[in-house]
């Protein structure tokens, strides 16, 4: 699929996505704009999921730490807007550090629970804390900068960074670093037995994964003007590893194919139907017990059998 | 600082008791939780659904029973039941099929679970909050040390121990227990000895959701029942059983302790963040003993 299908779905995929916002009505405009760094959350978790195999089960809260730092900088410092925009994904990563030098002497289930209680713990700060988050309600009507506040300039600004962000991703997946990290999703002893920092470079993954988290939580509130406590629940952590998981935890777009697919389905569920619940637990009932690479992985394994599907 | 007197005023003894009388309830859950964690080794995500389930069946067999300390006491033993009966379907129809897959599959499709039972209740009973209230016989307070303590408060730390009595002789006393307790350590060993595992497991199963239920059924006088009230208690139990040890019964009692006594006294010393009180327990046990306190059989 990869090799046939690619220089085609390379001039086809940016074509249709720069000329959406002109066929698209406005509010599917804003579900593409969703769409997108929806894709660009589940990608950067899977980062740390799929190619490093730590549990990330709080990713969510990088999203939400993102989110806030970015709105809390625009309604609340005088600083100019781009500041507020590195400024959320730079506190995510700081987070991101902080919680990974304290879970990562953990294993496997260990590790995902206490990254779960500690975010949980930020959550119940940011639900509280009235005075400066606005406790349960959130922040709403965010000031953004005027050439981005349209429908059509959040679209295009979040289409540009997303792309921007997925590509660095996708260099750093190819790099000399990619390929260690996957080593020691492999084989961590192994890993470390070659004389590899298995700690250092599991850290530095999930730092990465925590900043590209909060670039999308930046973007959410360029296209949605607010930020509430849910989007760092741990629910939704959990429902972003689920766009993983559809997608295919082993492949590099497969995330961004489960995001699209949940986030549509969502939208369309919503209109016809209030137990949404009912219809993302059946699909992914059903996803872990015939399909268990993804969608995408299946895609990949049908098409290079011989091959372990890591593209 | 206002902190301290607040510590030490004379609302901390009861608060320490009120705090105690909810620990009683995870202990409850989450000793089912740490069962199925144990012996199954599913973290199971669907636990609080499954003590949803329980508070919205004591509701209606309270209500079907027309009240009552009658009707109350058979909804603590029937609503458990008909939870039991949905995890006993639960592990026979889809977890029986699927225990050799790896734990992040088993704690999404848990997850699965949780999103749908959430979505049956709704379905069931329908979105609005339910109340039982409690019934006479458990009104009005008792007297410790000068301070009120609500008659069913007092009931809820009698029930604790007498069901970790109770699970205790399960666990120790029984062949069932025993063999649970070797499946724990050694499941294929104990299938190579002649030993039909799979209904040891669906009788853990089933037992550990009848935990949930009757945790959920014994809360539903002191709570709104509300959809959504499985969210943060399947958290809590989580943490509780992590900070234990996986799968150690009375891990399951001394975490449920630390996090009902620092919830309790977290809300006394600073309301706005009690809530937080616990988490930071948890952080602090884990970072000193990595794997809980006691000794997990994982």
């Amino acid at each position: 699929m990869r090799r046939s299908a690619a220089p085609l779905l390379l001039f086809l995929l940016p074509a249709a996505l720069l000329a959406l916002p002109h066929v698209l009505p406005r509010f599917h405009t804003y579900v593409a704009a969703i769409v997108l760094l929806t894709g660009l959350l589940a990608t950067s978790l899977n980062l740390a999921i799929g190619y490093t195999g730590l549990y990330q089960f709080g990713h969510a809260v990088f999203y939400g730490v993102g989110a806030y730092g970015t709105a809390l900088m625009l309604t609340r410092s005088g600083m100019p807007a781009p500041v507020a925009f590195l400024v959320g994904p730079l506190a995510a990563a700081a987070l991101s550090l902080v919680m990974g030098v304290i879970c990562i002497r953990l294993s496997k289930l260990y590790f995902g629970m206490l990254q779960i209680s500690l975010g949980s713990l930020v959550w119940a700060v940011v639900y509280r804390w009235y005075s400066f988050t606005g406790g349960d309600d959130g922040i709403h009507g965010i000031p953004v900068p005027d050439a981005i506040s349209s429908p059509k300039g959040s679209y295009y600004f979040t289409l540009a960074v997303t792309a921007l962000c997925v590509f660095a991703m996708y260099r750093i997946v190819r790099s000399p670093f990619g390929k260690v990290i996957q080593g020691i999703r492999d084989n961590p002893v192994r890993a470390a037995a070659i004389g590899v920092d298995v700690k250092s470079h599991q850290l530095t993954a999930l730092v990465i994964a925590g900043f590209f988290g909060g670039v999308a939580g930046s973007l959410f509130v360029v296209v949605e003007n607010s930020v509430f406590p849910d989007m760092m629940f741990w629910t939704f952590s959990l429902e972003v590893l689920i766009m993983c998981l559809l997608g295919g935890m082993y492949t590099f777009f497969g995330p961004i194919v489960g995001a699209s697919a949940i986030v549509l389905l969502r939208v369309f569920a919503s209109i016809h139907t209030r137990y949404w619940g009912l219809i993302l637990g059946t699909i992914l009932t059903l996803v872990i017990i015939f399909l268990p690479d993804g969608v995408l992985g299946v895609f990949i394994r049908r098409a290079r059998p011989k091959e372990p599907a890591d593209a | 600082m206002g902190f301290a007197a607040n510590l030490f005023s004379t609302g901390t003894l009861s608060q320490i008791l009120v705090g105690l009388s909810r620990t009683t309830i995870l202990f409850i859950v989450s000793s089912g939780m740490s069962l199925i964690l144990g012996v199954l080794r599913i973290p199971n995500v669907a636990h609080g659904s499954l003590y949803m389930i329980g508070a919205f069946a004591a509701w209606s067999v309270i209500g079907f029973l027309g009240g009552g300390l009658f009707a109350f006491l058979a909804a603590m033993i029937v609503a458990p039941m008909i939870v039991a009966a949905v995890g006993f379907v639960l592990e026979r129809g889809f977890f029986s099929y699927l225990y050799e897959r790896e734990h992040l599959m088993l704690l999404l499709l848990t997850f699965a679970f949780m999103l749908i039972l959430g979505d049956l209740v709704k379905i069931v009973w329908g979105p609005e909050y339910r109340s039982v209230t409690v019934p006479d016989f458990f009104r009005g307070s008792a007297e410790i040390f000068g301070l009120p303590l609500p008659w069913y408060n007092l009931f809820l730390l009698l029930v604790g121990p007498c069901i970790a009595v109770f699970l205790w002789l399960v666990i120790n006393r029984t062949n069932l227990g025993k063999i649970a307790r070797a499946a724990a350590v050694d499941g294929e060993m104990v299938g190579a000895v002649g030993i039909d595992t799979g209904w040891v497991f669906a009788f853990t199963f089933v037992l550990g959701s009848f935990l949930a239920g009757l945790g959920g059924a014994l809360i539903a006088p002191m709570v709104n029942i509300s959809i959504g009230m499985d969210h943060s208690l399947i958290m809590e139990t989580f943490l509780i059983v992590i900070i234990g040890g996986l799968g150690n019964m009375w891990g399951a009692l001394l975490g449920s302790l630390i996090f009902g006594l620092t919830q309790s006294l977290g809300i006394l010393v600073w309301p706005q963040f009690g809530i937080a009180f616990p988490y930071l327990a948890v952080v602090a046990v884990l970072v000193v003993r990595p794997r809980g306190l006691l000794s997990s059989t994982w």
